[in-house]
């Protein structure tokens, strides 16, 4: 946008030669319609903005504990796992695809790496590997998944969403499967170390979700690649005819985005000191990853969204979450009045984005 | 035609007005009991208008349609409207997860549906009618010819007295076509009426008592056809030299000097060939002293939805501008995509200077040389999210991008500026989405983001459908300079205007070379006459003795 003063030149010459021709645009002002398309950019990007300073008001009355330092550490901590997760299924929504077996994933991959790394007494493999050979195992675990869900979508020309369901289950099955539903505990430091070590009071898990944002942002900014999946997600014939490899970007966006379920699930699993049946798929955390995507503006028709919506959406559940945990709501209470706030965070994200999630418009 | 009785169909003085168009005209038709009535005419002469009217999918803005005497059922009344004219549409309208049973019974089953009587009275219609399909096959499993003959059972199950088959033979091999005409005599011999609607005139000589003709709007004749040569057909359709001259939109004043055109391209060619005429002849000779050979096509067969190609060979060398031509169903658009990458292909080889380029490969095309520009810009021209800077400049993306895959906008920016003002695309600033701009606007854009990587051949596939005059004439225009600046291009395109600007121009003709034109001026009605699947020579003869007679 910087260097919109260059082709501002040949934009006057074709207003005089081109007489006949009377784009909507070219009434305005070329000037005018510029900062009215920027403006509205911006006011995307910070729709969530007056949600989030309303939450936060409400949570300060509800409770005193709320707007401290420590709570707030707390909300990141607890949000990180979900944020990277978020990262993950909102590049595969961009490509104009989707993926409910991330839940899985992040389960399974830690389950798979904790159990090559604790011995047989704790219902380890008995390999003993490596803490951080286990971190490796992680992250091939995440490329696997996703490869065989690539190939399968693109390749295979199956249903994204039937493809990942039974992914999904199959999965889940596994991380029971391999350790006869027992929890793993005692992980070792280096492997607890992203989801449990803090600099002081800032949670390094924190940090680390927070540079991923980043740098994806930047990447799908600014990267030839990361255009390409705005490309892919907006038109996939279109960027097909203009010479983008379109199956080849695909494949690595499911890789990609089962990569990062693996290190929220890495992260979760040091949170909680250990690997359980549940991380994942029976805690259902997929609705919440979809949840802060669409909440966040990124289009499930591909090729619209971004990491601030992202991220904004990520917190805006974060604060739902500790409110309602603040607000000592009863237990069996908790998942219908959470569901419920999200469904109205949902209708609230579209009368202030503007974004349709109906099937067709 | 025959007077004896009431018509069992009778059309009189029917208008239809969209907009400021009139697509038809006071239209009288009318058809008997087991008569075969041709209907042709060129593209946008008002036939499909009149078969949605026929059909009673609209209604005209003026004028009547009777059937066997009596008033037509009101417009939506598919029902009784069936029981008197059922249309076989070009587009199949077989739900394929429907038996054929099914599907010959669609939207009249009983409300409790009995499948021994339907399947019943399915082989019932299929005996009478010497039909062999089986009526519990599902329709998927069906060939194009079979599924078509499922539609015809589909209108003689409503009893239906005229059948309307809108371009039947267009996705039908030529044995399969011949078998049709066998059914259509049957048809007629037990007294339904047909009216046939086709490109192919020969088809029209074949198996049509009489023929009708449209014009822009306009009955211009209605005839036995043993009375008609095809000439005289040819000339019905085409009109005469005046009127094709008036229906071209008004020239810009440069073709002033278009004199020196007059005598041998002025039949139907309007100034704009006469402006690019001299300047073809020119390149021509250039050519003559030899231009490299860029594309090599051979024995080329591919199928898509665009329409079937088969043992195309073709050859385009630098600096040459090369025009194909046909019939919407010809398969003009099915060669195009194929040498793009854009579609696979089943048989054949395309080679770049020498070397293959792999079927159905885009990417690779692209990276042989190979510019597209698309048919359907909506569908393939542009991401509309995106900005019209990005747009332009996707194909380049990888040049553009500094050290480990880095784009700066600004850089984006500028390499899409000389384009965006060579060829005057009006938008508000490069950060645009490109769905906002006008469609000739938008259209630009995807030919930027063609020229953005300097191709050696630009395949461009009916580049100026849906965009204004002035606009049509830069897009031409700056294909013209991409060859003239050495580099080639391959104009696949319906709209016979356009190959003014062209070398030389290859007919298809179901899907095969049928022949070539060369060097320009060419002559449209030669060119109608080629795409019609006729020799045009004995007819153009005529037409010229006959407007030197006239002048």
């Amino acid at each position: 946008m910087t260097s919109n003063q260059s082709p501002e030149a040949p934009v006057g010459a074709a207003v005089l030669s081109a007489g006949e021709q009377t784009p909507p645009s070219a009434s305005r002002g070329a000037i005018g319609s510029w900062l009215a398309t920027a403006n509205v950019g911006v006011l995307r990007e910070v729709a969530l903005l007056p949600v989030l300073v309303l939450l936060i008001i409400v949570g300060t009355v509800v409770s005193p504990a709320f707007l401290t330092v420590s709570n707030f550490a707390g909300i990141g901590q607890q949000s990180s796992a979900l944020g990277v997760v978020v990262v993950g299924e909102s590049l595969i929504l961009l490509i104009g695809g989707m993926d409910l077996s991330l839940e899985s994933t992040f389960g399974l991959a830690p389950m798979v790496a904790a159990w090559l790394i604790v011995p047989v007494s704790a219902y380890g493999a008995g390999t003993d590997l490596s803490p951080y050979l286990g971190i490796l195992v992680l992250i091939a675990v995440g490329a696997a998944v996703g490869l065989v869900n690539g190939l399968l979508i693109v390749k295979g020309r199956l249903n994204g969403f039937i493809v990942t369901l039974g992914m999904t289950i199959v999965l889940a099955g596994l991380q029971n499967g391999i350790v006869k539903a027992q929890t793993l505990f005692n992980l070792p430091q280096p492997f607890a170390y992203l989801g449990s070590a803090s600099f002081g009071q800032l949670p390094v898990s924190l940090v680390v979700t927070a540079i991923i944002f980043i740098l994806v942002g930047l990447f799908l900014r600014y990267h030839r690649t990361g255009r390409a999946i705005y490309a892919v997600g907006g038109n996939p014939a279109a960027a097909r005819a203009a010479g983008i490899k379109v199956e080849r970007i695909k494949i690595g966006v499911y890789i990609a985005g089962s990569i990062l379920a693996a290190i929220g699930g890495l992260m979760e699993a040091g949170r909680v000191s250990a690997v359980t049946g549940q991380q994942g798929y029976q805690e259902g955390i997929i609705f919440s990853v979809f949840a802060a995507a669409v909440i966040g503006g990124v289009s499930l028709k591909g090729g619209r969204g971004n990491m601030i919506g992202a991220a904004s959406g990520v917190i805006l559940l974060g604060i739902v979450q500790d409110i309602l945990d603040l607000a000592n709501v009863s237990n069996y209470w908790i998942e219908a009045i959470n569901g419920a706030v999200i469904l109205f965070a949902l209708v609230l994200a579209r009368i202030v984005g503007g974004e349709s999630t109906a099937e067709e418009r | 035609m025959t007077s004896s009785g009431l018509a069992l169909v009778e059309v009189t003085g029917v208008e239809k007005r969209f907009g400021t168009t009139r697509a038809l005209r006071g239209v009288d038709v009318s058809l008997n009991a087991g008569q075969c009535l041709g209907l042709v005419g060129r593209n946008g002469a008002g036939k499909s208008t009149l078969v949605s009217i026929l059909s009673g999918l609209s209604e005209p803005d003026a004028g009547s349609v009777r059937f066997g005497g009596a008033p037509a059922p009101r417009i939506g009344d598919i029902d009784r409207w069936r029981e008197w004219i059922a249309t076989v549409f070009q587009h199949s309208m077989i739900v394929p997860d429907l038996s054929v049973a099914e599907n010959v019974f669609l939207g009249s089953t009983p409300r409790l549906v009995s499948w021994r009587e339907l399947r019943a009275r399915t082989r019932d219609i299929m005996r009478e009618w010497g039909f062999d399909i089986a009526a519990q096959t599902p329709c998927r499993e069906l060939s194009v010819e079979q599924l078509q003959i499922v539609e015809i059972a589909r209108a003689l199950a409503r009893g239906a007295k005229c059948v309307l088959l809108d371009e039947p033979t267009a996705a039908l091999e030529r044995q399969a076509g011949l078998r049709l005409f066998e059914r259509v005599r049957q048809l007629t011999a037990a007294g339904v009426a047909v009216l046939y609607i086709s490109h192919h005139l020969e088809e029209v000589f074949e198996i049509c008592q009489d023929v009708a003709v449209l014009r822009d709007g306009e009955l211009v004749l209605t005839a036995p056809t043993a009375s008609l040569s095809k000439d005289d057909l040819v000339a019905a359709m085409v009109g005469g030299v005046r009127h094709v001259q008036s229906a071209e939109p008004a020239e810009p004043a440069e073709s002033g000097g278009s004199g020196e055109s007059a005598g041998s391209g002025g039949s139907g060619q309007s100034g704009r060939s006469g402006e690019s005429g001299p300047r073809g002849q020119s390149r021509s000779e250039e050519l003559a002293a030899g231009g490299a050979e860029v594309l090599a096509v051979d024995d080329l067969a591919a199928q898509s939805a665009g329409g079937r190609v088969s043992g195309v060979s073709l050859r385009v060398h630098a600096g040459e501008v090369v025009g194909v031509t046909g019939l919407l169903s010809a398969g003009v658009a099915t060669l195009g995509r194929a040498i793009a990458g854009a579609e696979p292909y089943a048989a054949g080889e395309v080679r770049m200077n020498g070397r293959r380029v792999p079927s159905g490969r885009r990417d690779l095309a692209q990276r042989a040389g190979i510019g597209y520009i698309p048919e359907d810009r909506r569908a393939e021209g542009f991401v509309a999210g995106l900005a019209v800077a990005e747009n332009a400049t996707m194909t380049i993306a990888r040049q553009l991008s500094g050290p480990f895959g880095l784009l700066r906008p600004g850089r984006r920016a500028a390499a899409a500026a000389p384009l965006t003002s060579r060829l005057y695309l009006v938008s508000s600033g490069p950060g645009q989405p490109a769905g906002e701009l006008s469609g000739g606007n938008q259209q630009k854009v995807t030919v930027a983001r063609t020229l953005a990587h300097r191709p050696s051949l630009i395949v461009a596939i009916t580049p100026t459908r849906g965009v204004d005059v002035a606009s049509k004439e830069l897009l031409l225009s700056s294909l013209a300079d991409v060859a003239a600046s050495g580099a080639c291009v391959l104009l696949c395109t319906d709209e016979l205007p356009d190959l003014a600007i062209c070398d030389r121009v290859i007919v298809l003709v179901r899907g095969e070379v049928f022949t070539e034109f060369g060097p320009p001026p060419f002559d449209r009605d030669e060119l109608i006459v080629a795409t019609e699947g006729l020799s045009g020579t004995t007819y153009s003869a005529a037409h010229a003795t006959a407007q030197e007679a006239a002048e």
